[in-house]
């Protein structure tokens, strides 16, 4: 009974239900909508970072990454011993990266060498996707950013000098003609970048078969751990790190912009709450004669309370779904097709190191947080029409 | 025993700031069967007396009892229940639940006491067939006229079997015609149903109804004739 009036009530004033249920759906998909962009940039931060600097697990010699040079590497092979087979590891690839000189003409600077398997890599960090000029695939070249190659004014099929200090000490010195000339957004990397494939990296630095790192992908970036307590077993040789051990800062900084959303988001709360409010309000004094109808006839206040109670439900209910079904497609569509930044914004992200696009990130947490938070925010506010029915004083809720 | 005891029953409005005497030292005894009007000017007290007899306003002074229950011993939630077994209510207007037909209208004293469907259906076809209005039965009260609504209003008062019936100006927002028949049917209900009723009115046609009159001025009784 209290259902079926509740229900009928709530279709009686259409347009309030609609003005109600639509300020909590509008909540509803509003906070779905920036949450998800927010988590998308994320993810893509993220992604962006494990594939071009450290993986999602990055294995090392044990004092590698407390002191990062080249007599701190391992041994290509010793690989096999670690624990590859677990089902999220997509793929890893062994890097050995040191500094060097680099030198043309009567230009030098220092230069951050890394030596890859150019193949592999290409998949991993899509480095071939960050070349302008020349070709990529190169058997003894080297590949070079752009902001280096001006600075050393060294273009395509000049030859590039390195001078190093190689494993254990020994003299590196080597002759390179550059195949390629890639771009970063990141001005350091672009004026500093050198990539050689990796057997001649490890020929230039005298270290054969030495690799500095294993960094190794995964699908399901939440299985890092998991991972990460198989990979090595119980090595006393290796370790292996989680990017967000490795990247403490980027962490840090998604972190901090994750609050810095959960404000907006909370005061997108707080307006929502008071329209919300408004309307609870608006249906409490109007409805003020009827209920005290119902009082006077012989309906408990008890009886009122929970009529309207499962009206709030129901409107409340009716909101969150609406916003849910609202937000859904948008939320699917952009993170199948990321908006495309243009004009200043996208200049300045690129600037930043970012690339221009808005991606999106489809977690159905997402949508379960804000929809129960909001639904959480609309039955607390119908609290108040609770309280206005327990103080209701018929004779004057009769003079309304 | 009376139906309604009221003894020395005062009412006074806003006792701390400017005090308005609406009832002066009221006492009437009303017996079972009656068909009552109370009557008098605009102000006189008509509807603070039917509300304090009705436990929906509470008395400054004196005392009232129901059936021989006083009602002031009762709190709020018991008050609540006791009007709802022994009291029917029918007001000036738009007194039905608007979401409800006019026959869910009349079941719903019923339901609130927990009848039995059968029962409750029985009994509002019985008094919407009285009343006749039997045809507009699964009509929403936005779809009756006003007189319809009363009707309706009338049977939900009487649907189940209250000790009275207390009606404020039921006819004030009625044509001459449907005051007439709402006042026919009233009667008719008094004398099929044995239902008592208690009304105030202002207007002559109803007074000539009824078979008590009670007089109000003032807040006080100025003449209470039998007829
Ligand atoms: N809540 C209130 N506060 C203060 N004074 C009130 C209140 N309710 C009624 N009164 C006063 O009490 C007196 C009696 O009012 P009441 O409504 O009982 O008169 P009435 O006979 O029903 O009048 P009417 O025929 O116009 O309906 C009037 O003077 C009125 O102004
Ligand atoms: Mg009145």
């Amino acid at each position: 009974m209290n259902f079926k009036l509740a229900w009928r009530n709530i279709w009686r004033n259409k347009k309030r239900t609609w003005i109600t249920a639509s300020s909590i759906g509008f909540a509803v998909f509003f906070a779905c909508v920036m949450q998800s962009m927010q988590l998308g940039s994320y993810e893509r931060m993220i992604d962006n970072s494990v594939r071009f600097l450290t993986g999602h697990l990055g294995v090392h010699q044990l004092d590698y990454w407390d002191e990062k040079i080249l007599d701190n590497s391992f041994p290509e092979e010793t690989l096999t011993e670690l624990n590859l087979g677990h089902e999220s590891i997509i793929m890893g690839v062994p890097r050995i990266t040191s500094f060097a000189l680099a030198s043309y003409g009567d230009k030098t600077k220092g230069a951050l060498i890394t030596g890859v398997d150019l193949s592999l890599e290409a998949q991993f960090s899509y480095l071939e996707n960050k070349l302008r000029e020349g070709v990529y695939h190169t058997d003894n070249g080297a590949l070079i950013g752009a902001g280096l190659s001006e600075y050393l004014k060294l273009g395509v099929g000049d030859t590039l000098v390195l001078l190093s200090q190689g494993y254990h000490g020994v003299n590196a010195v080597g002759k390179y003609p550059v195949a390629g000339v890639l771009k970063f957004p990141v001005p350091d990397l672009d004026q500093s970048a050198v990539y050689l494939p990796l057997g001649i990296a490890q020929t230039f630095f005298g270290a054969e078969g030495m690799i500095t790192s294993y960094s190794v992908l995964l699908d399901d970036p939440d299985a890092t751990e998991q991972v990460q307590s198989q990979l090595i077993g119980d090595s006393d040789v290796y370790e292996a790190m989680t990017w967000k051990e490795m990247m403490p800062d980027l962490v840090q900084g998604i972190e901090l912009d994750y609050y810095g959303g959960l404000v907006m988001v909370y005061v997108l709360y707080g307006v929502i709450g008071f329209g919300i409010f408004g309307t609870f309000l608006m249906m409490t004094k109007e409805r003020t004669y009827e209920f005290g109808i119902l009082n006077s006839i012989g309906m408990k206040k008890s009886r009122i309370q929970r009529m309207v109670a499962i009206e709030i439900l129901l409107l409340s209910f009716l909101g969150v779904a609406l916003g849910l079904i609202a937000a859904s497609p948008i939320v699917v569509y952009f993170w199948a097709n990321p908006i495309l930044l243009t004009g200043e914004t996208a200049a300045a992200m690129e600037k930043f190191g970012y690339e221009p696009i808005m991606p999106f990130a489809l977690d159905p947490q997402v949508f379960y947080d804000q929809g129960i938070s909001i639904l959480l925010i609309a039955l607390f506010l119908g609290v108040y029409p609770m309280l206005a029915i327990q103080q209701l004083k018929i004779i004057k809720a009769l003079k309304e | 025993m009376s139906v309604i005891e009221a003894k020395s029953v005062s009412k006074i409005y806003n006792p701390d700031t400017i005090p308005v005497h609406a009832i002066n030292d009221v006492s009437l005894t009303i017996e079972e069967g009656e068909f009552t009007a109370i009557v008098g000017p605009s102000g006189c007290g008509k509807t603070t007396l039917l509300n304090m007899i009705g436990g929906l306003d509470s008395v400054s002074e004196g005392h009232i009892s129901v059936s021989g229950v006083n009602i002031a011993d009762l709190n709020e939630a018991a008050l609540t229940d006791f009007r709802l077994k022994n009291i029917g209510f029918v007001f000036q207007s738009y007194n039905l639940i608007p979401v409800l037909t006019a026959k869910e209208n009349v079941e719903f004293v019923m339901l609130l006491q927990q009848s039995h469907q059968s029962a409750m259906d029985e009994r509002a076809d019985e008094l919407l067939t009285k009343m006749g209005i039997k045809e507009v039965s699964q009509r929403r009260p936005a779809e009756l006229s006003g007189g319809q609504q009363q009707r309706v209003a009338v049977a939900r008062a009487l649907a189940s079997k209250p000790k009275f019936i207390l009606a404020d100006e039921p006819t004030a927002n009625l044509d001459s015609h449907s005051t007439e028949s709402l006042l026919d049917i009233m009667a008719k209900m008094n004398e099929e149903e044995k239902a008592t009723f208690i009304f105030s009115t202002h207007d002559q046609r109803v007074i000539d109804k009824a078979r008590r009159i009670i007089t109000l001025e003032d807040g006080r009784i100025v003449s209470d004739e039998k007829k």
